[in-house]
């Protein structure tokens, strides 16, 4: 990276260290962070979408519709979640791979499960054993993306479902007397108001995602763990320029450091987005604000 | 072989007592069953270990959080923030990594690199910091009455904390310490999946649920049992505390009794 790496054995200190984490594979760990922070923007709003349908199927006046609502959102409260991370990962996996082979091998007369063996046909292998490294990557990212927004959006639905609840009922009685529909005064007068008493919920999740990331490492995805064991090890000379013991310690003690800072920042940025929208509310939060602009 | 003989082979297995080898093909149900089963008993162990033992620190942790002097205070804030404010998956990580290097100073520390003491170690401290949260939170709002009804008495100290603030605390803490245990059983899943080694294959439920899906690549099957073991073990605790919050609020009128309303289980 720097010039005067050149001559890693010449080095001391500060420079070796500066030399040190800068090295090509230690970039890989920051990509990872970035990794990270790439599964969380995108995760988000999805889990967030799930969650918006899981609630509103949970209140469905369609039967079918909210036992399947209700259960998606009871499922996950007995189960250890890490459970659900693994099963989802293969499970959606062979879900699409076995989607695609009654689509693009019909004729296929093997049973699919032979023994211990899930065998599908080459054309409908995901991602195909042709395409490049990337390709699988990103395929292992999209399986991870979806088991956790399955997972936090079963989190996210609990939460809305608490929500549309909380709404005062004579809100939607006044709907209903001004003759609005089921379907406006669920968009019109619910959705809106809803979100001030989801809020504290979902910030609660927001942070409770950000510890679950370091799961990622359990999906197979290169993730900051991966990179934190991987580059900790005992490295001798004879295979790299910077040798040293096993550091893995100090790496772990990083990504505490990093995770500590990470959810400090949220916090302090939730509490002010929660003040931001507490503002002129006619709830105790609301109330206390005014009294310390008259004060 | 009938299911009776898999049961007397490998229900002790994740303690090391039973065949040295695990089934390597033709997996029948009942040794999915047996074995996952087998493996809750390290679940069963580090959950009621840990909770046993977090209940005090936890205790001692919440009634420092509300000390005035900045100087017991302080260390206590930083205790919870620091188990709280990372994930556990990372802290098992850092503690098996921290414990190894403490073996290299000193062969008194090698027990702590082992899942039974090391792990333990680790979700005591971080149920400690939940717990005491929680217990913070109820210690916050004990009724300004009761502690007014303690002073008229000429309570005070020692006295007026075991008499009247501790079962208060309790009280009103409970309903969300039964949400800390339930979790905190779903935690101890985690234990085998970082760094802390599985010596012989003597894992947890999970590590044996894992270990079929890989063999068969089958996940429907030994994930379902896994969930059921689950539900069994959440039930099982609903009904514990249940019982100490009945027994807690006995002296209560009905209409004040608090229901125990639980909430959704997090990831930590």
């Amino acid at each position: 990276m720097f010039s005067f790496c050149a001559d890693p054995q010449n080095l001391e200190g500060l420079t070796w260290l500066s030399c040190y984490l800068t090295t090509g594979k230690h970039m890989s760990i920051y990509y990872a962070v970035g990794t990270v922070l790439l599964l969380l923007a995108i995760t988000a709003p999805i889990a967030l979408g799930f969650g918006f349908g899981g609630a509103v199927a949970a209140r469905s006046r369609i039967a079918p519709l909210r036992w399947f609502g209700k259960s998606y959102v009871a499922i996950v409260r007995g189960v250890p979640d890490i459970a659900f991370f693994l099963f989802f990962v293969i499970a959606l996996d062979q879900g699409f791979e076995y989607l695609r082979h009654q689509i693009k091998c019909p004729d296929w007369d093997l049973p699919i499960r032979q023994g211990n063996d899930f065998v599908v046909c080459a054309a409908a292998k995901l991602p195909l054993s042709t395409s490049p490294q990337y390709v699988h990557e990103i395929y292992g990212f999209f399986l991870a993306v979806l088991t956790f927004s399955i997972v936090f959006g079963a989190f996210a639905a609990n939460v809305l479902f608490g929500a549309m609840r909380a709404v005062p009922k004579a809100q939607i009685e006044t709907a209903e007397a001004y003759g609005l529909s089921h379907r406006q005064t669920f968009w019109r007068i619910l959705v809106p108001q809803m979100w001030v008493y989801a809020l504290p919920g979902l910030s609660n999740l927001w942070m409770v995602l950000i510890k679950a990331t370091p799961l990622l490492f359990l999906l197979g995805v290169e993730d900051i763990v991966y990179w934190a064991r991987e580059l900790g090890g005992t490295k001798t000379p004879q295979f790299t320029d910077y040798p040293h013991p096993d550091w893995r310690m100090w790496y772990f003690f990083g990504l505490l450091v990093f995770y500590l800072c990470f959810t400090k920042v949220s916090e302090i940025v939730l509490t002010r987005i929660m003040r931001k929208l507490t503002k002129g509310q006619a709830t105790l939060g609301g109330e206390a604000q005014r009294r310390e602009v008259v004060a | 072989m009938s299911c009776w003989d898999t049961i007397a082979d490998y229900a002790l297995r994740s303690q090391g007592i039973g065949p040295k080898l695990l089934p390597r093909s033709d997996f029948t149900l009942c040794q999915q069953v047996t074995l996952i089963g087998s493996g809750m008993i390290w679940n069963i162990y580090f959950g009621v270990l840990s909770l046993f033992a977090g209940f005090f620190l936890a205790t001692t942790v919440a009634v420092a959080k509300a000390a005035r002097s900045p100087w017991i205070r302080k260390p206590a804030d930083w205790f919870v923030f620091i188990f709280r404010g990372s994930p556990l998956f990372i802290q098992f990580f850092f503690a098996y990594f921290l414990f190894l290097s403490l073996k290299g100073v000193s062969p008194a520390f090698a027990p702590l690199t082992s899942a039974w003491l090391g792990a333990l170690v680790v979700l005591f401290l971080n149920t400690s910091a939940y717990s005491a949260e929680i217990f913070y939170g109820a210690l916050q709002s004990i009724p300004k009455g009761d502690i007014e009804a303690a002073d008229a008495y000429g309570m005070s100290g020692w006295r007026r904390f075991r008499r009247i603030v501790w079962p208060t605390l309790l009280r009103l803490a409970w309903p969300a310490y039964t949400n800390e245990a339930i979790f905190m059983f779903h935690s101890t899943t985690l234990v085998f999946f970082s760094g802390f080694p599985a010596t012989q294959q003597r894992g947890d439920a999970l590590y044996y649920a894992s270990y079929f899906a890989d063999k068969t690549f089958n996940p429907f099957v030994p994930y379902p049992i896994l969930a059921v073991y689950f539900i069994l073990l959440t039930l099982t605790v609903i009904g514990i505390f249940g019982y100490v919050n009945r027994r807690l609020n006995r002296h209560l009128p009905q209409d004040r009794k608090q229901s125990m309303k639980l909430r959704m289980n997090l990831i930590r």
